[in-house]
């Protein structure tokens, strides 16, 4: 295994002898992506795995320690992100990989933590863990791609799924009002919030460094294409074409109040940075009270 | 390896149950508690955190069950002993939990202060309703160990010996106490730290690299790491190989989840542990455990009084069960007896492991007080006169 | 009580289990199903959703399982038939409000098509590990019905049965199918409205002041109200009397909780319901449920091909469980076969009954597939040579197991 290091000085050293073929061998994600797991499993036209790159692109701009970062994924699409990122990693169940998350970060704060996964995982059965971290401001980074369906179980209608859509378990349009995530966030406590398509590559990959070096909840709203069931159920083409949508209806307010940040049936939507602010987190509060018990008669 | 004595307040006390288990934790090196506040459990978490800062233990109080038992999950992969603490319907939310940590074979202790179900039942009383809860509440195949402490003593013992078969096995533990023994006071002695052996985590000590989370020893348990090592390696709830990767198939999952068996099934003579008195000659064994084993004592004191021939057999580790024991005791004994605080749980166990050689006798019981020992008593005696039965087993519904 | 014929979809369908039994609810009368997505039970919530309209039934999809079996009791007590639908870790999810739903004594039919465990398993694949938490799984003492249809026409006609068992009795009622019949595409005939029974819900229809929701029928079974009838119902999850109200008085407990567990066990007989074939004058009894039954055949017929003398016991009710059939049995036959896709969890019921009368085979198999139906075939050898009485389950040693344990098979993704 290649530390950070050594795989940045075999890319210059290849470089260095312009010996393309030695170049192709030595993956710049090889350090962050489990090779041996390739191929994944995701569809083509899905944006998970601009997600995962981009991910990927943020921890090594981060400049963190890479044995200190652990990932943590739920159930879903989004939910195979853990087995695909080469830091420690836990597949857990549906809906509580915040829950797990957080016993990992409150019994050792070294640790950084990520939570990776989709609306359905996190906002729908995790939705009290997530406002619950988001309160304690637990000291993580929360990746919600969100793609407006459950597709792993083949296209459900979700929490974030816009009114009027269609999904398999809502075959005659979704007749309830969708989460609008940032909003939840904001409210419930986060000190970071941001959304973006994955689209916009670079600037996902900004908001997840700024996510990984905040020291608090963070969280990342990643809105990514389901070509395979929302876009087809629904008749919006495969993934170019949501891609294409995103390019021509994203409005990119930053500072926006998080209240008008809903999102309705192939309507404009807004993405930018909305909350990054400082709050003690919940081990910072809980050290000060154990020393102050420590030394207290009770 | 021996107890950290930071953790360990040596000396003679009078603690309640929950207060005795709390120490049993800290002395087993128990340093995270993942907790939800539920009544008749709150006293461990409150003792936990009273004492957590000087021991330097972490504890968090989550939004629910669910959570408690997946932050303890996480905890425990960090490299902390960690335990969570439940009662009734607490236990049925955490069901799905203790699945992924048997699945991730991951070390750790749940405490459920037994209270009477079903639904809400009666959260402030007594009763052994979660025993077949224990070991089949979680969906697909799996083998638990569970601990029934019988007064705020074992309460103490039992919890230590919870973490030691949990790190041995690399197995959720559970220890099945009830809401009578978490709030009897009682005399509890304490060890010294150099008189308590814990069972050290198995560890992988190689090189990160060659880390492979599921590869199992000749014992079928496999090695650990924590987190925040360097080894970034991948644990999944799926079935999965060596490499806690998940693969689909049949193969897999006969490779992946058959182990999780046998790790249990076939060192069942090292786990199992009961106590007896006066079994030896004994025509009627009293199977009892918990604080229901009280009760069966004081019985067969008075059994033995009247005449009778009566011993009992008292349960350490209700799961696995001491089927073998069982089937001896069945010849040479005439009739079990089966006192429980609920309608027939470990009693077709019991019937099951007998093998038609004895008479099983049911004592059921569903008030709110703890078994009236009289009650047992008749029972006895009836066990004691009744010829061979055949038909499954005779519930005595007392006189 | 005949159906309703607007939730009636007569004809002759190609169809797999999963929509066959999401089609069953709506003929059984069923109007409410709240579920959560999960692999491989989405299809039977699908199926009812798409056809919900034109009975005029709802589907809601929830945030949780949680969530789900909590919205199914309380709309059984406003006054409809309730079912939800899952799989693997639903169903741990459920244990709690399922309980809760058993305490109160709320009719309702529960789904779950059982794949491979623990935890999240192999989620698209087939197993039979969630038996026994179907009957233990919430804490505290409590009893249920479990089926276990074996064909898309039987999730058809089973799951019209549940419902009526769960009106009749008052008491959660499983299907406890899996992957495999779940995902079985056949023929399965819906007869015509007038052709179909079922239970009408128990109500109470004397005057609102004389109304105790607990108050039993001599069948053990209270009679029903629901929200919105005048009546003021107080239903809690505590210990209760027959009024409903919480109490903590000794003797109450016992009654409570006894007549729960009575009203089965005391009515077993009506419910049980068993599928033999040439069971008299066999040697050897392989008894199964749920798809493992339909493998069973093929073994068994490849045993009598040898000239063994097999028969068949189907357990299409597993809980209650026939002790008293089991007994019986065992003093006639020299062995029990028992296979299920787990490594043990039935057989113990059916070593439990046989008093030591009989030897018990256990063929297990992981899950993610079905037994190789040769491996029955070898047990039920293997049982009909032991001389002798084995104390405990002899778990057989499978094809499959060998493959991959002694035969240096390499796991490939």
């Amino acid at each position: 295994m290649d530390t950070q290091e050594t795989a940045q000085k075999k890319i210059q050293t290849a470089k260095a002898a312009k010996d393309l073929a030695q170049m192709n061998d030595i993956h710049p994600m090889d350090d962050f992506i489990r090779m041996d797991r390739m191929p994944h499993i995701w569809c083509p036209g899905c944006g998970i795995g601009i997600a995962v790159t981009a991910f990927a692109a943020a921890l090594e701009k981060a400049q963190i320690d890479l044995n200190k970062v652990s990932i943590v994924s739920g159930i879903g699409c989004t939910g195979r992100v853990a087995g695909y990122v080469k830091l420690d990693s836990f597949h857990t169940t549906h809906g509580r990989p915040i829950a797990y998350a957080t016993g990992i970060q409150v019994a050792n704060p070294d640790m950084k933590v990520v939570v990776f996964s989709g609306d359905g995982d996190l906002i729908a059965i995790g939705g009290n863990h997530f406002i619950h971290a988001a309160r304690r401001n637990i000291n993580m980074l929360v990746v919600c791609v969100n793609n407006f369906i459950y597709a792993m179980t083949g296209g459900q209608v979700a929490p974030t799924t816009p009114l009027a859509a269609y999904a398999t378990t809502s075959p005659f349009g979704c007749v309830e009002p969708p989460f609008n995530i940032p909003y939840i966030a904001d409210s419930a406590g986060a000190v970071y919030v941001a959304r973006w398509t994955t689209l916009h590559v670079r600037r996902l990959m900004n908001a997840m460094t700024e996510g990984l070096q905040k020291n608090g909840f963070s969280v990342v709203e990643a809105i990514s294409p389901c070509a395979m069931y929302y876009s087809r159920i629904n008749r919006l083409g495969d993934g170019l074409d949501m891609m294409n949508f995103y390019h021509d209806n994203v409005e990119i307010r930053h500072g926006e109040d998080t209240k008008n940040l809903d999102i309705g049936f192939q309507t404009k939507i807004i993405c930018g940075k909305f909350v990054d602010r400082e709050r003690p987190t919940y081990m910072e509060r809980y050290s000060q009270w154990s020393e102050a018990a420590k030394g207290a008669k009770r | 390896m021996k107890a950290d004595p930071k953790g360990v307040l040596t000396g003679t006390h009078e603690l309640t149950g929950n207060e005795a288990c709390a120490e049993g934790a800290f002395a087993a090196g128990c340093r995270f508690l993942g907790l939800y506040p539920i009544v008749p459990s709150v006293e461990i978490s409150e003792r936990y955190l009273e004492r957590a800062p000087e021991i330097g233990a972490t504890f968090i109080q989550m939004e629910d069950e669910v959570s408690a038992l997946a932050a303890v999950l996480g905890a425990s992969w960090t490299g902390k002993r960690s335990m969570t603490v439940t009662s009734g319907s607490g236990l049925s939310l955490m069901m799905e939990h203790l699945g992924l940590g048997i699945m991730l074979e991951t070390p750790c202790v749940i405490v459920d202060v037994q209270s009477m179900g079903p639904g809400l039942g009666l959260p402030t009383r007594a009763s052994q309703g979660d025993v077949m809860q224990a070991r089949w509440g979680s969906h697909g195949d799996y083998e638990v160990i569970a601990l029934a402490p019988s007064s705020p003593q074992e309460m103490f013992d039992y919890t230590i010996k919870a973490f030691n078969f949990s790190e041995r096995y690399r197995i959720p533990a559970v220890v099945l106490s009830d809401a009578y023994i978490a709030r009897l006071k009682e005399k509890v002695v304490i060890p010294a730290a150099n008189k308590i052996e814990l069972e050290p985590r198995r560890y992988y000590n190689g090189a990160p690299g060659t880390y492979l989370p599921y590869k199992r020893d000749k014992d079928y348990v496999p090695r650990m790491v924590d987190i925040g090592k360097g080894y970034r390696f991948h644990v999944t709830g799926l079935t999965h190989d060596d490499r806690g990767y998940p693969i689909m198939f049949e193969e897999c999952q006969e490779y992946n989840v058959h182990p999780l068996m046998w790790k249990i099934r076939k060192y069942v003579d090292d786990i199992v542990e009961f106590q007896e008195s006066q079994i030896d000659d004994a025509d009627v064994v009293v199977v009892a455990y918990g604080v229901t084993a009280r009760a069966a004592h004081s019985a067969v004191e008075k059994a033995r009084a009247a005449g009778v021939k009566a011993g009992v057999l008292k349960l350490t580790t209700v799961w696995p069960f001491p089927e073998k024991r069982i089937a001896t005791l069945a010849k040479k004994a005439k009739a079990f007896v089966v006192p429980e605080m609920n309608f027939g749980q470990i009693v077709s166990e019991v019937e099951r492991c007998s093998y038609g050689e004895a008479n099983v006798f049911f004592v059921a019981h569903g008030d709110t007080g703890i078994e009236d020992p009289e009650n047992i008593l008749s029972a006895i005696q009836e066990a004691s006169r009744t010829q061979k039965v055949q038909s499954g087993v005779v519930e005595y519904r007392g006189a | 009580m005949k159906a309703d014929p607007k939730g009636v979809l007569t004809g002759t369908h190609y169809i797999d289990g999963d929509v066959a039994s999401g089609y069953g609810a709506l003929a059984a009368g069923c109007r409410f199903i709240a579920g959560y997505p999960i692999t491989p039970s989405t299809e039977a919530a699908e199926a009812f959703a798409r056809v919900a309209p034109r009975a005029g039934a709802i589907f809601i999809q929830m945030e949780d399982e949680l969530a789900s079996m909590a919205a199914v009791v309380g709309g059984a007590w406003a006054g409809v038939k309730t079912m939800t639908i899952t799989s693997g870790p639903g169903y741990s999810l459920m244990q709690e409000n399922i309980g809760f739903g058993a305490s109160l004594e709320t009719p309702f039919v529960l789904l779950n098509i059982q794949r491979g465990g623990p935890s999240t398993g192999v989620p698209t694949k087939t197993g039979q590990a969630d038996m026994m938490q179907s009957r233990w799984g919430s804490h505290g003492d409590y009893e249920v019905i479990a089926i276990s249809p074996d064909s898309p026409q039987e999730m058809f006609d089973y799951t019209v049965k549940a419902f009526n068992l769960a009106e009749k009795y008052r008491c959660p009622v499983m299907i406890m199918s899996d992957e495999c019949v779940g995902h079985m595409t056949e023929k399965v005939v819906i007869p015509p409205a007038d052709q179909l029974e079922v239970e009408p819900r128990r109500y109470y229809s004397g005057p609102p002041e004389g109304y105790q929701p607990y108050k039993p029928d001599p069948d053990l079974v209270p009679k029903m109200a629901k929200a919105g009838d005048g009546l003021k119902l107080y239903i809690s999850g505590l210990v209760h009397d027959e009024r409903g109200y919480p109490v903590a008085a000794e003797e109450f407990k016992t009654i409570y909780v006894r007549r729960l567990v009575d009203k089965i066990r005391l009515n077993k007989n009506k419910i049980i319901e068993l599928k033999e074939e040439g069971v008299d004058n066999a040697d050897i009894v392989v008894v199964s449920y749920g798809i493992s039954s339909r493998v069973a055949v093929k073994g068994v017929e490849m045993a009598r091909e040898k000239g063994y003398k097999v028969g068949t016991l189907r357990l299409v009710t597993v809980w209650p469980f026939p002790d008293e059939r089991i007994q019986e049995l065992s003093s006639k036959v020299k062995a029990f076969v028992v296979p299920e896709i787990n490594y043990g969890q039935v057989v113990y019921d059916v070593a439990r009954c046989t008093h030591g009368k009989a030897n018990v085979v256990l063929v297990p198999h992981g899950g993610a597939g079905v037994h190789n139906p040769k491996d029955i075939t070898d047990a039920i050898e293997y049982a009909l040579k032991q001389e002798k009485r084995i104390e405990g389950v002899v778990e057989f040693k499978t094809r499959l197991e060998k493959l991959v344990f002694e035969g240096g098979m390499k796991l490939k993704e």
